[in-house]
């Protein structure tokens, strides 16, 4: 580790500097990866990231850079086909694969495509196929369809293609954002691995416990500015949240004790064969309830049945005393629960519709004049009232609400659910794809309403997210609830050390 | 300053603009056709255009609402035919042309109830099976075909009372009656889509129909009512349709069916379905309009006017993409 005269990098850059329009995405920045290197490259979001990501792939082309080193290359410019040829490959976290081609066909997608026509081998691409698969320790069907992977295994697949490649730098954007806790221990072996082998890995996280666990070094970027490179070691949490953000973020128990409340939600022995078993808890009003756990666990199994999307086959469910038992979801929000999905881009909101109309979504009879037809006037101020409310930042309230940062979006769904008034608010993994920063923001609000006496069921499986957010944390596993800890008298590692082991 | 800018940007990005550039677009028409044809802008050629125009003009909006929550409707062509049939033979009970005004309201009641009821089926299948909307509106179009042939033995039924002229051929004030009827459904169906909680629904199912389950809206519901609502404007053009031709008969009008779906996306609604107004679509049915007209008064063939047609639709493709510059610019790159 020390830093011999002989290190050789991966990648150097010196004082590079990029504009797009009056807006400096980056200014003057360096960044080292060495050879073999995990680094992980942390900001928040529009903090440059992805624009430093595009300037070292020849996507972008840099303003001004005093020095490109690709591999103890100089280079003047480069272009993607170039960057590529030299090794370096980035795996977006949408993965850019083909959902309908198969694994093998996947992995040696960039070997079949050419402007010149020639036969596919089929043979030597399995065979190929498979040898990346094995370097890396995973087994695959090679002729499955990719879109029958689940999301771990088609990141496993992104990352055998660049293997294929021959890429010695691998840029990882997001790549644990939708996978769950022992998929990412999986995935993070796999990129130890690829680190053992002499690949550079530079690594974008939003989750700070993985970023310190796997990079040896962090590079911070604030607001188009190196902020400095880091160890990791002895480096904590909260203070790369500090150095990301620029402000400081809150990593304090804030349990309180609810137990004088009244209940509003009671669960007895609800079960749904094959999803969970017998699970009896209760949530007071003004408590944030956390459920924690794997996933498989049927925690989002458990929401569905509370929310009416399905059907629980055993016990029964009291909602402020009376008995409750929602046939579908419209019935659920009309008795008072909320859910905010863990599935923001595809459920929790409508993208491609205006910021206002994924607002009233769920409102819209409050809208409606004795004529029954949409005040456009009433549509307007409840937005406006929400928007300010929860601190949205937004340009035009009828943008597509993908124009949107994730920790807005997520604002919003916030603002939708407010909106009908809810006695209860399910939050599942509510911070998926949320910055720092953000996440501060959203868990201020969650622990505004809990005061004003909104009763709140906090899912996470990031323990450090329930451990700091909620009054009480309940464990699942296997489809039973199986201990219940206060977080004023556990800490972090004895929990994770509960759930993990 | 700000609040100047931001508007310029909405009437640069938003409806507006849709509207703006169609509207652009019908001017150079007219005053195209006006200049090469002295008889273009006469009251007679306007009057052609009010009587001619309505007919698609129903069925467009009969296609628009399916498209605009995320399916299609293959059958409004055969649903207005089989609507008309009922309302002819409803008449026909009645004493053919001598039948009264009474057997002429219960009929429309009955063509009404009869498109209605079609579209709910389909609208209920395809909410409620999953199945796609244009393999179910293709079988329902291919059952409503079959069945109105098989009644009516592949003739026609005509001979229908004479006040039913005035629907087809009347005028109020100068104005076509035939195009008062559409201004009317036309505004209404503005106002479902735009301004009722069910056109709301109509726009987030067409847009993410899970997402707008997960929201609370009754998705499929939405999905039966839209369907319904539909086939009842093709009951309408059926109705229209019969009072025009003083007959009714099974594929009248079939080949309206696509130039419906060419004007719903000439108006810039979008084909998966979430995105689009009336507004602009009843811009494109008058270029339409004026096209066929215009074409036809400079001595073009039928023919020619719907080939133009095609043309327009796909320059208008190309100037929407924005990408008519990259597209030189590769062509260019290529001859080098």
């Amino acid at each position: 580790m020390t830093t011999a005269p002989a290190e050789r990098f991966a990648l150097r850059l010196h004082k590079v500097s990029k504009a797009f329009g009056g807006v400096q995405a980056l200014n003057k920045v360096n960044f080292e990866v060495r050879a073999g290197e995990i680094h992980c490259l942390a900001g928040e979001n529009g903090c440059g990231k992805s624009t430093l990501i595009k300037v070292v792939t020849g996507v972008h082309q840099p303003e001004t850079a005093e020095l490109i080193e690709l591999f103890g290359e100089k280079v003047d410019r480069i272009n993607p086909v170039q960057a590529r040829q030299m090794g370096v490959s980035v795996i977006w976290q949408d993965l850019a694969l083909f959902p309908h081609m198969s694994v093998a066909e996947n992995i040696a997608f960039d070997s079949l495509v050419g402007l010149t026509p020639r036969a596919v081998r089929s043979r030597d691409m399995m065979a190929r196929s498979k040898a990346v698969l094995e370097s890396l320790g995973v087994q695959l069907d090679l002729a499955a369809p990719l879109q029958d992977l689940q999301i771990a295994q088609r990141q496993v697949v992104a990352i055998a293609r660049a293997l294929m490649n021959d890429a010695k730098l691998i840029f990882m954007d997001e790549p644990t954002a939708s996978l769950t806790q022992s998929e990412t221990d999986r995935l993070l072996d796999i990129v130890r691995k690829l680190s053992a082998n002499g690949v550079a890995i530079v690594f974008v996280s939003h989750r700070l416990a993985e970023v310190l666990d796997i990079a040896e070094r962090v590079t911070v970027v604030r607001d188009g500015n190196l902020v400095g490179v880091y160890p990791t070691a002895g480096m904590t949490q909260a203070h790369l949240g500090e150095l990301m953000t620029g402000q400081l973020i809150e990593t304090e128990v804030t349990a309180r004790d609810r137990s004088d409340a009244p209940t509003v939600f009671a669960a007895e022995n609800l079960t749904r064969h094959g999803e969970f078993t017998d699970v009896s808890f209760q949530i007071r009003a003004g408590e944030v309830l956390g459920l924690t756990g794997l996933i498989g666990a049927g925690r989002t199994e458990l929401a569905h049945v509370m929310m009416g999307m399905r059907q629980a086959d055993g016990g029964q469910m009291r909602l402020n005393g009376a008995s409750y038992r929602p046939s579908n979801i419209r019935k659920a929000i009309a008795q008072g629960m909320a859910y905010v999905s863990e599935d923001r881009l595809s459920l929790g909101l409508l993208q491609k519709q205006p910021i206002a109309d994924n607002t009233v979504i769920s409102v819209l009879r409050k809208l409606t004049t004795a004529t029954g037809l949409i005040s456009e006037r009433r549509k307007a101020e409840m937005v406006r009232h929400w928007i300010r409310e929860l601190g949205v930042k937004i340009g035009s309230p009828d943008d597509p609400i993908s124009t949107l940062s994730g920790g807005n979006q997520q604002k919003v769904v916030l603002a939708k659910w407010l909106a009908t008034d809810p006695k209860l608010l399910i939050l599942d993994s509510p911070t998926v794809g949320v910055d720092v920063g953000a996440r501060a923001g959203i868990f201020r609000i969650v622990r505004a309403l809990a005061d004003q006496g909104l009763a709140i069921l906090l899912i996470s499986d990031e323990v450090t997210e329930v451990m700091f957010n909620a009054d009480r944390i309940l464990h699942m596993a296997d489809g039973r609830l199986v201990a219940e800890y206060d977080p004023r008298t556990v800490t972090v590692p004895e929990l994770e050390e509960h759930i993990y082991a | 300053m700000t609040a100047l800018t931001e508007r310029l940007a909405r009437l640069k990005n938003g409806p507006t603009s849709e509207n703006l550039g169609l509207l652009v677009m019908l001017a150079v028409l007219v005053v195209g056709f006006a200049i090469l044809s002295p008889r273009f802008l006469t009251a007679a050629n306007l009057g052609s255009m009010g009587f001619q125009m309505p007919l698609l003009g129903l069925l467009t909006l009969a296609m628009l609402a399916p498209i605009l929550s995320g399916g299609l409707n293959l059958a409004i062509v055969y649903t207005a035919n089989v609507c008309g049939l009922t309302l002819a033979w409803t008449l026909m009970q009645f004493g053919g042309a001598e039948a009264g005004m009474a057997a002429f309201a219960l009929g429309t009641v009955l063509a009404l109830i009869v498109g209605a009821l079609s579209g709910a089926v389909m609208g209920a299948v395809v909410a409620y099976v999953g199945a796609h909307p244009i393999l179910v509106s293709l079988a329902m179009m291919i059952f409503l075909r079959g069945l109105g042939e098989f009644l009516t033995r592949g003739g026609d039924i005509s001979g229908f009372p004479d006040y039913m002229r005035v629907l087809g051929h009347g005028s109020v004030v100068g104005i076509p009656v035939p195009l008062i009827l559409f201004a009317v459904v036309a505004l209404a169906w503005h106002v479902l889509l735009r301004r009722t909680p069910h056109g709301f629904s109509v726009y987030m199912t067409g847009s993410n129909q899970r997402a707008a389950q997960y929201a609370g809206l009754d998705a499929k519901r939405t999905l039966v009512l839209i369907y319904a609502l539909s086939g009842v404007l093709c009951a309408i053009a059926g109705i229209l349709m019969a009072a025009r031709f003083n007959s009714v008969r099974v594929g009248h009008g079939e080949a309206l069916l696509l130039i419906t779906v060419l004007a719903c996306f000439l108006g810039g609604i979008d084909p998966f379905g979430g995105h689009g107004r009336v507004v602009p679509v009843i811009i494109a049915l008058v270029i339409l309009q004026v096209l066929s007209s215009g074409l036809n008064l400079i001595g073009a063939n039928q023919h020619l006017a719907t080939a133009v047609w095609g043309l327009f639709l796909i320059a208008v493709m190309v100037l929407r993409s924005g990408r008519l510059e990259q597209m030189l610019s590769l062509i260019m790159r290529k001859d080098k």
